[in-house]
């Protein structure tokens, strides 16, 4: 290709590529470089236009409240718990999604709708069933004798953050059995049946065979998954509000900007959710080998 | 050590019958190969053989023991696959060595059959060697060498070499020969390529739509084919075939008289067909062959010569020529001439009719009986 050639085609990428940078610098950098920026000031939120710069207070600020601390470990608990059940659900009912089943297209159908309810509609309704007077939970508990009276699933402070990790589980399986079943049909039906054949048994072809190739897949929905849950919100908000127990590293930082108006301190908070995310995001890319493993 | 049975083979999905009843012996030690056109259900039946595919009904026999319920991995056999299916995240010599992992020989002996199996192949310069990074042609030995370290009673390929390029089809075929006669286990092979079937076989089965057409050794499906199909499907250039009209009005092929000797005496086996092979026939002048047309085209392969003639009914008759190439020029009007002992009879139902003068020796004989093509 003549170098005019290859200056034209560089020319017309850019010209392609131009409204989406365009958006990016409107709706990702330019808020964070305003969040960054406040992080720094002792601005309120009534009216941002006056502040004064104080240098790294409002970080220090942050992390020497241990509510904050309470947040980051309510936050690490709920990720690491609910995706790693998610995951290891997602993995047996995709398994099962890939055999040729009787009413398989229904099922894989059917997976799909937790997953395509809104969550605060979810969240309301599983509030709603988990209810302790009213809740359909607990009425059938009380009739198989299990319990005597009700239980306050979502008022009891030992008991709400199993809640929302159940709640998380029903609402986002679905998304890893859709990721990890797409991986398990990238694997060659070939090269089962020559292990078949070979009298590998059942297990050692899963362990072996199976899992192994699945990894970049799995990788990539852990990733997702563990990014989301790193900066949820709506779930445990919707649920308990500020409640202490489920209290996230993402509620924190809209308490502190929102509902106590401090701009300059919830916009340093909204920096270490950041900061935490993407520490969270290079460990598990380093850890699953998510960039080297595409090639392999 | 171990033969094969099939008795009343069938597979239907739903409505769709791809295999319909086929009964079929395979001697221990034999070599024998599927061939048919794609479609025909050639490996569906070693799949059945396999365990892989189900049979909708009929039995499987290996050494006169029903398995048809017992699963692939219990029937001790090895399956090469044409998509080689190695496991691309292990080493090649991880890849030979998969299956014995489970045998409890330990690391040491695995190893010493691993090399034994891949200097065998000659691919123990690889063993340190991902699939990716192998040629289509290491693969392939990988893939047999996987098949082999087992030490299996039988041997069952599924178009192991179509995804080679031809000259290493032909390394490889010879391979898979020596092979056999240095293990004599029993091997069943498909493929669609005859030059394969040809070479390897003791025995070839041809099938076509889901039925055995014939079963014979090479030699005999070329000579004694026992319908149109198998005479138009082995050999190549394929057969030329020509009706027979009966009656003898101008343009209708009257067979030499006597040649098909019972023609008269069995009513409903009519000649109605005949076929000629390209090799059998030579190119004459217009007037001194058996019949005419016009040559259209010749290709030259260098050691042979493939001369197209459009006879006069529009069909195209090809004329394999050895040696030097045709003088004829093109687009004028030659004679074909054949002997009658290379001419396959076929009644209505496509069946060969035995005539005095088949068999192997040619009969040279340009008598009566001639197609007349005249312009």
């Amino acid at each position: 290709m003549s170098a005019k050639l290859a200056r034209r085609e560089h020319r017309t990428a850019w010209l392609f590529l131009a409204p989406l940078v365009l958006v990016m610098l409107m709706v990702a950098v330019w808020p964070l470089g305003r969040t960054f920026f406040f992080s720094f000031t002792d601005a309120y939120l009534d009216d941002p236009t006056v502040y004064g710069m104080v240098g790294f207070a409002n970080f220090i600020e942050v992390i020497e409240d241990p509510t904050w601390w309470n947040a980051v470990r309510n936050t690490l608990t709920f990720a690491f718990i609910s995706v790693a059940i998610e995951t290891l659900l997602g993995l047996g009912i995709a398994l099962l999604l890939n055999e040729a089943i009787p009413g398989r297209g229904l099922l894989r159908a059917a997976i799909l709708v937790p997953w395509a309810i809104p969550v605060v509609v979810a969240t309301k309704i599983w509030e709603w069933m988990l209810n302790d007077q009213f809740g359909v939970f607990n009425r059938i508990l009380i009739s198989l004798g299990v319990i005597d009276h009700g239980i306050a699933w979502t008022a009891s402070s030992s008991l709400i953050m199993g809640v929302v990790i159940f709640v998380d589980v029903w609402m986002t399986t679905p998304f890893m059995v859709l990721l990890i079943l797409a991986g398990l049909q990238t694997i060659p039906g070939e090269m089962m049946e020559a292990a078949e054949v070979d009298g590998i048994p059942a297990w050692k072809r899963f362990w072996s065979i199976t899992l192994p190739l699945l990894k970049p897949a799995i990788g990539v929905a852990v990733l997702f998954r563990a990014l989301d849950a790193i900066r949820m919100f709506d779930l445990a908000y919707v649920l308990a509000a500020s409640n202490q127990n489920v209290m996230t590293v993402s509620i924190y930082a809209h308490d502190r900007l929102v509902s106590f108006q401090e701009l300059g301190v919830g916009s340093a908070a909204s920096t270490w959710v950041f900061l935490l995310v993407a520490l969270v995001a290079i460990i598990l890319i380093g850890a699953l080998r998510l960039d080297r493993s595409a090639g392999n | 050590m171990a033969s094969i049975a099939l008795s009343s083979v069938t597979k239907a999905y739903g409505t769709h019958k791809v295999i319909r009843g086929v009964d079929l012996e395979i001697a221990n030690g034999e070599f024998v190969v599927f061939v048919g056109p794609s479609g025909c259900g050639k490996s569906t039946l070693l799949r059945i053989v396999a365990g892989l595919v189900p049979a909708s009904g009929g039995q499987v026999l290996i050494d006169g023991e029903d398995v048809t319920d017992v699963p692939a991995s219990k029937r001790g056999v090895a399956f090469v696959f044409q998509s080689y299916a190695l496991y691309p995240h292990m080493s090649v010599e991880r890849n030979i060595g998969f299956a014995l992992e489970t045998l409890r020989i330990g690391k040491e002996a695995i190893r010493s059959k691993v090399d034994t199996v891949a200097r065998m192949l000659k691919v123990d310069h690889l063993l340190a060697r991902r699939p990716r990074e192998l040629s289509g042609g290491q693969r392939q030995r990988v893939a047999i060498g996987r098949a082999l370290v087992r030490e299996p009673e039988i041997f069952l390929f599924d178009e192991p070499l179509s995804n080679l390029d031809s000259d290493l089809r032909m390394e490889m075929r010879i391979e898979i020969a020596r092979l056999h006669e240095t293990l004599k286990t029993t091997m069943v092979y498909v493929t669609h390529d005859q030059a394969e079937a040809m070479t390897l076989a003791d025995r070839i089965v041809v099938l076509n739509q889901g039925s055995i057409e014939q079963v014979g050794t090479p030699l005999e499906l070329y000579q004694a084919p026992a319908n149109r199909f198998v005479a138009g499907f082995i050999g190549s250039p394929r057969m030329n075939f020509g009706t027979v009209p009966v009656g003898t009005e101008t343009g209708a092929f009257v067979l030499p008289a006597g040649l098909v000797a019972d023609a008269a005496a069995s009513g409903d086996r009519q000649p109605v067909s005949i076929g000629v092979r390209p090799e059998a026939l030579s190119i004459v002048a217009a007037d001194a062959g058996r019949m005419s047309g016009i040559l259209e085209r010749v290709e030259d392969l260098g050691h042979e010569h493939f001369a197209y003639i459009r006879l006069s009914d529009e069909s195209i008759w090809v004329v394999r020529v050895a040696g030097r190439p045709p003088t004829e020029r093109r687009n004028q009007p030659v004679g074909l001439s054949f002997a009658d002992a290379d001419i396959f009879v076929f009644d209505a139902e496509g069946k060969r009719i035995e005539h005095r003068a088949a068999g192997p020796t040619p009969v040279t004989d340009a008598g009566e009986g001639r197609l007349v093509h005249e312009r």
